[in-house]
């Protein structure tokens, strides 16, 4: 059963590491704004689709 | 002839707003303003056209183009100081607010403002907040520049008196989620190294793994009591000095014996202890806390008239102009203000015509016109052409400003609500320690080994866990449903406060009226459509409000060119109309030759067709979609008041609808609605008042409860309790209705804890609460109690036909 000490150990640690990432994004300012990010993430998206519109209209020309 | 344009209502593709008059055509789009048009430019010169494919006019219009001078004061150094967050030789970050902002396109836009202006290295929204950071190099532009650019596309940020005059700057507060991010993990790991004792596992092992479980909870419990709980004790004990019990101390009480005992029982080898109940219940209560802090970002609450008030205005220094900031204003001083500028000081009109709009003080939007030698109040905002005042009063000392010089606004608001935990926890608390003390001293006499045992386990159990929980959560999903009906409140505590109204005091303008809608009728022969023609025409060339309204009301009719037009700010317009001479305006401008006065001071437009009066438009206040029956509903319950700031000439039509008996009361000022509301507070009458505009702030502040109904949230409105949306004005009797269910389940939730209490309590008094009883009471009474609050809650929402 000394096996548990080992276990004990590692889950003690395990959590201690998913804390620590809690608190370096709450310290990073994660929580401040929970709104705007899941506009920004679209932003890309639609130059990226431009581009490729413009890459596709350039291989019909093609 | 004039030419006839058939003109279609078109929408511009900046703004989205319909075009007035014909639409300017700019590369194949049509704008409805100079203003758009311009924006449209800047943005697809530099490729920013995404702006437009985000979402569909999504722009501001421009249609008051903005001074050049403005904005110098941001090139003074002490200005920029209050608002710049952090400067170095090189770069400098600000943070501007920006009300204006509304839709994803807005936001993509702030944040691609470096393509627009070279020195910008970054720019971060948050939309919740309303507010853009920019971060810029001080040698290739300036603040003034930034906000010169956002102004010219639309997205003027409000810097106020009260950016500049605030000595603290506001913090993001992130305490309580390290606080629960700590609580959480130990309450997690606690219970895992807990578990085994219950089940019995070291009848299955021969190594002494409890002993080592135990000094492991004992570490992981230590963060959690001296740092996650730590404002549970600072509050019991300045409640304390203050002589006041609120449920902190049963609460501060029940931790500090809950640590110590378990600690004893682990380091004497006698127990497990209860950490896992101390980890729980800490994790517990601040979750409770987090939910209740839940706040509506982008409304301020605390708004006084330093909120709306311009920094600086233009000063005539040795006939210069010279920008002065505000605060520095003297009595003598000569200042100009221009079109849509705000008036800062009670000051003597000494050259130009003064139109001003009072919206922000009395609510009321037609213009006012003044002449030279007349006294305007501060507070006003020129529409029209430059003025030139004297200061006569100081900013502070003016008509309006005096009132938040008042006793009321120099203690903080919180302190007139007592709620229902607060009431019941100090009965709690003696309860409790009568039965703790009684229970240690009846196992004194019968059997001492008991005796401390039976003290603290009272003390452990009757830990009000359950009862701290049950107003967080009803009165933070209460808040949160009242937030979705656009009925925002400033605490959740506010919920209480409105139940206990007996009293309702209304305002008139702007609060019951709808400032800009107002009913037009035409008084006289009916009109003809060539006459209907003719007024269009006239008036599609006049920014004033009252010509838009006429116009808005003939849009359907054909309009023709104008010859000869001339408008007279605060008297009129005339033209040659298809060779008719047409004047439209106040009686005195189309009547020249009998001066005689009317009596009656409804507003009213006269006609002038050739040399016939025809007749006049009458503007009549638009009353609120179902105020009616709104006060046909609250009359039954409450005692209802009207104060206006206007003269009685509504005075009929009020009795119509408020019935004879009720205090209508007119021409008070804003001072003198205050002590109004103070005469009924000496009466015991719980006062609700529900107003709009500055004047109204005094009252909002004196009373019980101030709501403050506002057409656009995020832009205006004077300090209060609540801040509601106009369109939900007809629902106010259903928010309070609300508002006493939520109460009502409070109560509830608070006789299931007792119950629980009891429960514990029969086991505790005995002193043989073992650590599992502790371990399951505690989480069942919490969510039990958790569920059931927001689940009723939730129910009396629906009853009440809130969604």
């Amino acid at each position: 059963m000394s096996i548990i000490y080992l276990l004990l150990g590692c889950s003690l640690l395990m959590a201690l590491v998913f804390l620590g990432a809690f608190i370096w994004s709450v310290r990073s300012g994660q929580l401040d704004d929970d709104y705007t990010p899941s506009v920004r993430i679209l932003f890309d998206d639609i130059k990226k689709k431009d581009e490729s519109s413009n890459e596709k209209v350039k291989n019909e020309k093609n | 002839m004039g030419e006839i344009t058939q003109r279609k209502k078109i929408a511009c593709y900046h703004c989205g707003d319909l075009c007035e008059g014909p639409s300017i055509v700019s590369d194949g789009h049509d704008f409805c303003c100079a203003g758009c048009k311009n924006v449209y430019h800047i943005l697809s010169e530099n490729n920013l056209c995404d702006y437009y494919n985000l979402e569909s006019a999504p722009g501001i219009a421009l249609k008051n183009p903005i001074s050049k001078t403005k904005f110098n004061y941001l090139d003074d150094e002490n200005v920029q100081k209050k608002l710049i967050d952090y400067a170095d030789t090189k770069i400098r970050k600000t943070t501007l607010f920006v009300p204006v902002m509304h839709c994803s396109s807005c936001i993509w836009l702030l944040e691609n403002l470096y393509k627009l202006e070279k020195g910008v290295t970054h720019s971060r929204v948050n939309f919740l907040k309303k507010t853009v950071s920019i971060t810029f190099r001080t040698e290739e532009t300036s603040l003034r520049k930034i906000v010169e650019l956002l102004s010219a596309l639309g997205y003027e940020p409000a810097i106020n008196l009260n950016d500049i005059e605030s000595q603290v700057k506001k913090s993001v507060n992130r305490k309580l989620s390290y606080q629960i991010g700590v609580a959480g993990f130990c309450f997690g790991n606690i219970m895992l190294l807990s578990f085994p004792e219950y089940f019995g596992l070291d009848k299955f092992t021969k190594n002494n793994f409890s002993l080592l479980f135990g000094y492991l909870n004992m570490v992981l419990a230590l963060p959690v009591f001296f740092f996650s709980s730590q404002d549970y004790f600072k509050n019991a004990i300045k409640g304390l000095r203050k002589n006041h019990i609120g449920i902190d101390v049963p609460l501060a009480l029940g931790i500090l014996v809950l640590f110590l005992r378990s600690s004893y029982e682990v380091i004497s080898h006698s127990g497990l202890g209860y950490f896992d109940t101390l980890a729980g219940l800490i994790f517990f209560l601040l979750t409770g806390k987090w939910f209740q802090q839940k706040t509506f970002d982008t409304l301020s609450f605390e708004r006084d008239y330093k909120s709306y008030f311009p920094v600086a205005v233009s000063v005539l220094i040795d006939r210069k102009e010279t920008t002065v900031p505000v605060t520095n204003l003297k009595i003598g001083d000569r200042i100009i203000i221009r079109n849509n500028e705000l008036i800062p000081a009670d000051s003597i009109l000494m050259n130009g015509e003064g139109n001003v709009d009072f919206s922000f003080v009395t609510g009321e939007s037609a213009p006012v016109t003044k002449v030279s030698g007349e006294i305007i109040y501060a507070g006003g905002r020129q529409i029209g052409k430059t003025i030139e005042l004297e200061i006569c009063k100081k900013v502070s000392q003016s008509y309006l400003t005096q009132l938040w010089n008042s006793e009321h606004f120099a203690k903080p608001s919180e302190s007139r609500i007592t709620t229902f935990q607060q009431i019941v926890s100090r009965y709690f608390t003696f309860a409790l320690l009568f039965i703790a003390i009684g229970s240690a001293g009846w196992w004194l006499i019968f059997n001492p080994v008991l005796s401390l045992n039976a003290f603290t386990s009272v003390l452990i159990i009757a830990c009000p866990c359950a009862l701290a929980l049950s107003s967080p959560f009803a009165l933070g999903t209460a808040m949160r449903i009242l937030g979705r009906n656009k009925f925002y409140i400033k605490s959740p505590e506010v919920v209480e406060q409105i139940a206990k109204t007996n009293t309702i005091v209304f305002d008139k303008t702007g609060t019951i009226t709808q400032p800009t809608e107002s009913s037009i009728a035409f008084i006289g022969d009916e009109l003809s459509n060539d006459n209907k023609s003719y007024i269009a025409s006239l008036t599609v060339h006049s920014v004033h409000p009252l010509s838009k309204k006429i116009y808005s009301l003939l849009s359907e009719s054909n309009t023709f060119d104008v010859l000869n037009f001339n408008e007279e700010t605060g008297k009129g317009l005339e033209g040659i109309v298809n060779g008719t001479a047409v004047k439209i305006g106040s009686y005195k401008y189309v009547n020249e030759n009998s001066p005689q006065d009317e009596n009656n001071t409804a507003t009213k437009v006269y006609v002038k067709i050739n040399a016939d009066v025809i007749g006049y438009f009458i503007f009549e206040h638009a009353y609120r979609n179902g105020l009616k029956k709104l006060i046909h509903e609250l009359k039954s319950t409450f005692n209802l008041f009207l104060l206006s700031g206007d003269n009685d000439k509504e005075r009929a039509s009020m009795e119509a609808l408020f019935g004879k008996n009720t205090n209508l009361l007119f021409n008070q000022s804003p001072m003198e609605k205050l002590v109004f509301i103070e005469q009924l507070q000496k009466n015991n009458k719980k006062v609700m008042m529900i107003g709009d505009g500055l004047n109204d702030a005094g009252a909002l502040r004196a009373s019980d409860l101030g709501i403050s109904v506002s057409e656009n949230t995020a832009h205006f409105s004077p300090a209060s309790d609540v801040i509601m949306d106009a369109s939900v004005f007809e629902k106010t009797n259903q928010f309070i209705n609300f508002s006493v269910d939520t109460t009502k389940v409070i109560r509830m939730s608070f006789v299931i804890s007792l119950i629980y209490n009891i429960i514990g309590l029969s086991y505790a008094v005995q002193g043989n609460l073992s650590p599992i009883i502790a371990a399951i009471l505690m989480p069942l009474s919490s969510v039990s109690v958790i569920l059931f609050t927001t689940v009723t809650t939730m129910l009396y929402a629906k009853k009440n036909k809130l969604k």
